[in-house]
């Protein structure tokens, strides 16, 4: 398909979905955005891999009756394309440096005592109906707080081995680093993460 | 005998490899008797769970609009024809 042809049919599906529910598709693509950025660490390749992706969703757009599932549709796209760009580009120059500079000054000391066990406040409770949570827009938005609050190449990583689902190995010679590296981000990651879902959503909600 | 720190790490380790039997024995000890560990395991695997839910949980609410078809979620990874 000619990139003429191809404008044209977008523009005619994007009107049509705009014209449903413009906040929708814009709210959509800044979020895309967002999780783009945070994978490729560079806007231009971000916005390319986003418009690319919605392209590719809102070519079929008519075929989706709800818009959950032309979100999932959407996201379903926007990580393959990040996935290959990944790929394609197979070094993170930048990798090792944040590397380093997350291994340095980062303690757990908040979270445990000097021997190792957990203070008293940060001991994880247990999360009431957590899978009742993901229905609910507003912890999404205290998750993306929670992961954008991470160092971003925890963040990255993190999203590339739980949502992008790559396998450790992938992850490592895309990101050069080794196993060992890998696992003490993602812990750390997990640690940060968690910690803060329980703050700021689990416990607030036993509150309510 | 492990620690909390050293016993989060070996759950987080879990999730990206099959521990060895030491390391397995070593954690069921701990999490016995430690009720915060225990809680931290189950909150691993639900970690990854919520994670790949991620794309659906941008909610149509940020935008203040509302599914058009149905308000339940359970169906969204269905593309309907």
């Amino acid at each position: 398909m000619s990139d003429k042809i191809a404008g044209e049919l977008i523009e005619e599906d994007l009107t049509a979905v705009a014209l449903l529910a413009p906040d929708f598709l814009k709210a959509l693509r800044v979020q895309m955005l967002k999780f783009a950025v945070l994978q490729l660490s560079d806007e231009q390749l971000a916005e390319d891999a986003v418009q690319e992706a919605l392209i590719g969703a809102l070519k079929n757009a008519v075929s989706f009756n709800r818009r959950s599932a032309l979100k999932t549709w959407v996201f379903a796209i926007l990580k393959n394309k990040i996935a290959d760009i990944l790929r394609q580009r197979h070094r993170m120059i930048e990798a090792s440096r944040l590397l380093r500079e997350d291994e340095e000054g980062e303690n757990f000391d908040m979270l445990f005592n000097d021997k190792g066990l957990w203070h008293l406040d940060e001991r994880p409770v247990a999360w009431e109906q957590p899978m009742e949570s993901v229905k609910n827009s507003h912890f999404w938005r205290v998750f993306e707080t929670c992961l954008h609050g991470l160092p971003e190449n925890q963040a990255r990583i993190f999203m590339m081995r739980e949502f992008l689902e790559f396998e450790s190995q992938e992850i490592c010679e895309l990101q050069e680093i080794t196993v060992s590296n890998l696992h003490v981000i993602l812990y750390r990651a997990r640690l940060r993460l968690r910690e803060c879902l329980e703050h700021k959503w689990f416990q607030e909600d036993e509150r309510a | 005998m492990k620690n909390c720190q050293q016993t989060t790490r070996l759950l987080s380790d879990g999730q990206e490899r099959k521990l060895s039997f030491k390391e397995r024995a070593e954690l069921k000890v701990h999490v016995i008797m430690c009720s915060g560990c225990r809680n931290f395991a189950q909150q691993m695997n639900l970690l990854r769970e919520i994670t790949r839910t991620y794309a659906k949980g941008l909610d149509d609410q940020e935008a203040g609009v509302q599914d058009d078809m149905s308000g339940n979620n359970d169906a969204d990874d269905q593309h309907k024809e």
